[in-house]
């Protein structure tokens, strides 16, 4: 872990978002604020069935935030892609913080589980957009 | 004229980090020793409850409890100490007048006025009440350009306008309102809609003259004015504070208690239940010894030099937005701006690692923001014990930042 905050691969992914963007049609999908900032993050998946596991086949998200709840969502989004969702519902707040590499305080890190939680609450709540969040 | 470098030996946290450049005292104030050793004072010498016992200490502790009430009330030019209640923060004042006098006073469609530009703490109480007794809620606009308020509105304020909740100096744009026009406005299109507010950026900062302003509520916070976390105040007209019944209940607000029934005793202390923070209202009384000793006037000169100096210093940067009015005279000691390409956190963080604190986020004005366009600001603030070199490195940190961000 390093102190230096801003790495390259934070400002990159900060700068060119992967995955961002908006699925036409999505089988999950949810929207997540940062009540200390107002920053936002919509993240939306589709799966397909593989061998008896539900997939991630695509994945796309937007918001507006800092570099780190961007960069976290870029790096998470990347992540994801081909997980079950049985592994994807294990990713936890440590593997988030391996993937940007930094340590955070409190209130930054926040920041950086902005998507987690978008993530984690798209699978459990938003299931074919039966609700309202979206 | 205030020198800055004096007044900072007086604040041992100058002391403790020498390499400290503070730019958040909208949030909250640094505390001088004066202050701090007035509170050791009643914790080490006489840190006895008040009203209470008969014996000395008791009396001493309540003597002094007490004399802040008359000073905070000479301080902002009320007429009596009765008119002074103590409660835990400015948020909590409103939420005082929002119980015991909107719960009472105000039925189905009458209206609430307000403004786009208050912190959450003068909107989210009035929106409460709105929804338990079904009021509309109107509010000004200001101007995007300058930050001021739009005054003409005000013109279609009818009798069922109840309350006009306002800020004097808004948290975000600095901006100063013209509170006693407005109240002058108010009345002469409805003598009986009361106005209320709220000073917390305005009594740390300038003087402030209820009498003259004409508001029927008026409140702020210590915290915010040198004195310590944990008082707020709320002043409010005789006649209407006492036609107010109590907000909490129970020690210190009665006259006589049965079982089944009591009655409650007069203003302020009817507002004062239970044991208050008897060490923050003593060290508040120190923190305004220390104003009156500089001087409010000269408060306000210092903090216009400074904000008229980093308002200049900002415009020559490239890509930063500042909100609010572009004159130091027309604002308060307080500075939200972007730059472009870098959220407000991230300058926030690049700026700490220099030690150098302001704020970023909403700074508990939503509304305002989203009136602006934008999700998020950052903020500097100043206060008597900031210097030009905190704003040097407040612009030689937003470079750094820059550098980082948008020339990698």
């Amino acid at each position: 872990m390093s102190d230096d905050f801003y790495k390259e691969h934070i400002i990159d992914h900060y700068k060119n978002p992967r995955n961002f963007g908006q699925l036409e049609k999505a089988d999950y999908s949810w929207k997540e604020f940062n009540s200390l900032c107002g920053d936002l993050i919509s993240i939306q998946i589709n799966t397909k069935k593989e061998d008896g596991n539900e997939r991630v086949s695509e994945v796309k998200f937007l918001g507006s935030g800092c570099a780190i709840s961007m960069a976290s969502a870029s790096l998470l989004t990347e992540k994801i892609r081909d997980m079950t969702l049985n592994e994807v519902g294990k990713i936890g707040k440590d593997n988030v913080l391996k993937l940007l590499g930094i340590d955070l305080s409190p209130a930054r890190l926040k920041c950086a589980l902005l998507s987690l939680d978008a993530l984690k609450h798209a699978l459990v709540e938003g299931k074919n957009g039966e609700t309202d969040n979206n | 004229m205030i020198d800055e470098l004096k007044i900072r030996q007086d604040f041992p946290i100058f002391k403790n980090l020498p390499d400290l450049v503070y730019l958040d005292s909208t949030a909250t104030s640094l505390k001088p020793k004066q202050v701090i050793n007035k509170m050791l004072e009643y914790y080490e010498q006489y840190s006895a409850n008040i009203f209470r016992g008969i014996y000395k200490l008791s009396q001493k502790a309540t003597d002094e409890y007490e004399l802040v009430r008359q000073k905070v009330t000479e301080f902002i030019n009320g007429n009596s100490s009765s008119e002074v209640v103590f409660v835990r923060n400015c948020t909590e004042a409103i939420n005082l007048v929002a119980y015991a006098w909107g719960e009472n006073n105000l039925k189905v469609n009458d209206e609430i006025w307000s403004t786009e530009m208050e912190h959450h703490s003068n909107l989210i109480p009035w929106q409460n009440l709105a929804k338990k007794k079904n009021l509309n809620l109107q509010f000004l606009q200001f101007n995007r350009i300058n930050g001021e308020l739009e005054l003409e509105k005000l013109a279609t304020l009818t009798d069922k306008t109840k309350l006009l909740a306002i800020t004097h100096v808004s948290n975000v744009l600095g901006t100063i309102n013209p509170i006693k026009h407005i109240v002058q406005q108010v009345k002469e299109k409805n003598p009986q809609c009361l106005v209320l507010v709220d000073g917390a950026q305005a009594v740390p900062h300038l003087k402030v003259d209820v009498k003259d302003l004409g508001a029927d509520f008026y409140t702020f916070s210590a915290h915010k004015m040198l004195g310590p976390t944990g008082v707020g105040i709320l002043w409010a007209k005789q006649e209407i504070l006492d036609s107010m019944p109590p907000f909490l209940f129970g020690g210190e607000m009665i006259k006589e208690v049965q079982l089944n029934e009591s009655t409650y005793t007069d203003i302020p202390h009817r507002f004062e239940a239970g044991t208050p923070d008897i060490g923050g209202v003593i060290g508040l009384g120190a923190a305004i010894d220390y104003l009156n000793n500089i001087n409010m006037e000269e408060v306000r000169v210092h903090e216009i030099k400074i904000t008229d100096y980093a308002l200049r210093q900002l415009e020559h940067l490239a890509n930063v937005t500042i909100y609010g009015p572009k004159e130091a005279e027309k604002r308060g000691g307080v500075i939200a701006f972007n730059v472009d390409g870098i959220h407000a956190h991230d300058l926030a963080q690049v700026l700490d690692k220099d030690n150098v604190c302001i704020r970023s986020g909403h700074h508990c004005a939503m509304p305002l923001h989203t009136a602006l366009g934008i999700t998020a600001s950052a903020r500097a603030s100043f206060y008597i014990y900031n210097t030009l070199e905190d704003v040097d490195k407040l612009v030689e940190g937003i470079k750094k930042a820059q550098k980082i961000f948008i020339n990698l």
